[in-house]
């Protein structure tokens, strides 16, 4: 369940145009869990390093990690 | 010590006579290049009219969603020492206690790996330390966690850092120990702290009393203030004694000169709710129409007190923006008791994160939903009882909305039943 349930958040991450998404958004993805469901498997996603947090500091989105690069943030470039 | 940059309109802020951050930061600007790139982009800003800073960002430490906030300069070739200029929030102890050695510590720490500035605290109530490359991010939480005890704080969708008075540490009219609410809360809550699942931010704030020293009411999603639910005790020789002029009023709040408290005009008479007489020797009260606004209890401190069946009220939905209103937090449960390990409580809590979780909008705050939805669906859903205390202003539209489950036979009707008796 666990395992199909991310494939299919990073499906729909990955058929968007956006490259950054809010928790809710990924929900849909997956609207036959509830959302602390969803949460722990968000949260396994960023630590298998398959999802990043992006944060503007009252916000955090998520988003690939080859669509966040930290070296291009610092350059300006992101 | 020339500084680098030319800054004729940050040197006005060091005229008149409180102490200036221009002045403490021309000083740290001597030892940290940082801080002179600093002064210098913050001129550029003031002569623009514009910011300078980039805002958010992917930078954080292993595992934690929150805590780091990314900034960087969008000038770095004119100021390079600030191109990265990250903000950690360090979790503030309850009631923002500490040793002078930690202070110190952290202090050094942040000398060496940082800008050597920090903003104690932010208005959430955490410690900020402003200004840092993504390289010294993750030493900067080792030192952290591993040499100080200490953790970063809530920023995001996150569940931000708890925070309280000063409780019974301090004040004689806390009926809660704030600091116990607040730690407990921090530790269960570890997961909500750190990893963002939230539409937006959440905030708990736990006063001790109805002063509200830490604002909850005005700023906290949710609101924990202390109360009581017997009656004020009252000293009536003290009251007396004020009255005669042997004691100082305000606790010496409003100078240390003793003088005669006119108890009728400044204490019966602003009295809100009219609930006391004095007959120039006894003080009655009748507490079942006090609302525990605190006034003469802070003007006779000797003489008036909080009751002794302590607890706390709870109140959700307050936030305050910056280019909107602030909204105040309304009463949803008027009295718990508030016990350790806060079982009622958290399971209230646990009901409205759901609710809000399952229903909130992107960048909606749990105030904003109520108000969207109504606080008769947040009650139906946290399962509380609707109560007159929750009513801050009778209601002036005459139409009132029934639930058609709380309505005997709902709103089907039979139409041939109807007609049969309204034939014309």
């Amino acid at each position: 369940m666990s395992e199909e349930a991310k494939q299919k958040i990073l499906d729909y991450v990955k058929g968007q145009k956006k490259t950054k998404h809010y928790f809710n958004d990924l929900c849909k993805a997956v609207p036959e869990l509830k959302m602390m469901q969803a949460k722990k498997v968000v949260n396994e996603l960023v630590n298998e390093g398959k999802l990043k947090y992006w944060s503007s500091g009252s916000t955090t989105m998520y988003m690939l990690p080859g669509e966040g690069d930290v070296e291009k943030e610092e350059k300006g470039m992101n | 010590m020339a500084l680098k940059h030319k800054t004729p309109m940050l040197d006005e802020l060091e005229k008149g006579p409180w102490p200036s951050f221009v002045t403490d930061m021309k000083r740290m600007a001597a030892r940290k290049a940082t801080c002179e790139d600093w002064l210098g982009l913050m001129e550029m800003s003031y002569e623009d009219k514009e910011g300078h800073w980039k805002h958010g960002g992917i930078v954080g430490v292993f595992g934690y969603g929150g805590g780091v906030i990314g900034r960087y300069c969008d000038r770095p070739e004119l100021f390079p020492n600030v191109a990265h200029f990250h903000t950690i929030r360090v979790n503030q102890p309850a009631s923002k206690f500490y040793s002078t050695e930690i202070l110190r510590k952290l202090c050094d720490m942040w000398e060496e790996k940082g800008s050597g500035v920090t903003n104690m605290h932010g208005s959430t109530g955490d410690i900020i330390l402003l200004g840092t490359t993504t390289d010294q991010l993750e030493p900067v939480f080792y030192d952290l966690t591993h040499e100080f005890g200490m953790d970063l704080g809530g920023s995001g969708s996150n569940l931000r850092t708890p925070a309280c008075c000063v409780g019974k540490a301090r004040c004689e009219w806390s009926c809660i120990d704030t600091q116990d609410i607040t730690y407990d809360l921090t530790q269960e809550y570890q997961d909500a702290l750190h990893r963002p699942m939230f539409p937006y931010k959440f905030k708990f704030k736990t006063s001790g009393c109805p002063c509200d020293c830490v604002a909850a009411i005005a700023r906290a999603d949710c609101s924990i203030i202390g109360t009581w639910r017997d009656k004020i005790r009252i000293d009536q020789e003290a009251v007396r004694a004020y009255a005669g002029g042997e004691l100082v009023p305000h606790g010496g709040a409003g100078g240390s000169e003793k003088r005669a408290v006119d108890v009728q005009a400044e204490i019966v008479d602003l009295c809100p709710t009219r609930c006391m007489e004095w007959d120039g020797k006894t003080l009655k009260i009748w507490d079942e129409d006090c609302v525990r606004c605190m006034h003469c209890i802070r003007v006779m401190p000797r003489a008036l007190r909080p009751g002794t069946d302590t607890g706390a009220t709870i109140l959700v939905g307050a936030k305050a923006p910056i280019l909107e209103g602030a909204q105040l937090s309304s009463v949803v449960i008027p009295f718990m008791k508030m016990e350790a390990p806060y079982e009622e409580f958290k399971e209230f809590v646990e009901k409205m994160w759901d609710w809000w979780m399952e229903n909130g909008k992107n960048r909606e705050r749990l105030g904003e939903l109520i108000q969207r939805l109504g606080l008769q669906e947040f009650l139906k859903n946290c399962e509380l009882t609707p109560d007159p205390r929750m009513v801050n202003t009778p209601r002036y539209n005459p139409y009132i909305f029934y639930d058609p489950a709380e309505v005997p036979g709902g709103w089907e009707h039979d139409i041939a039943a109807y007609r049969s008796r309204h034939q014309a």
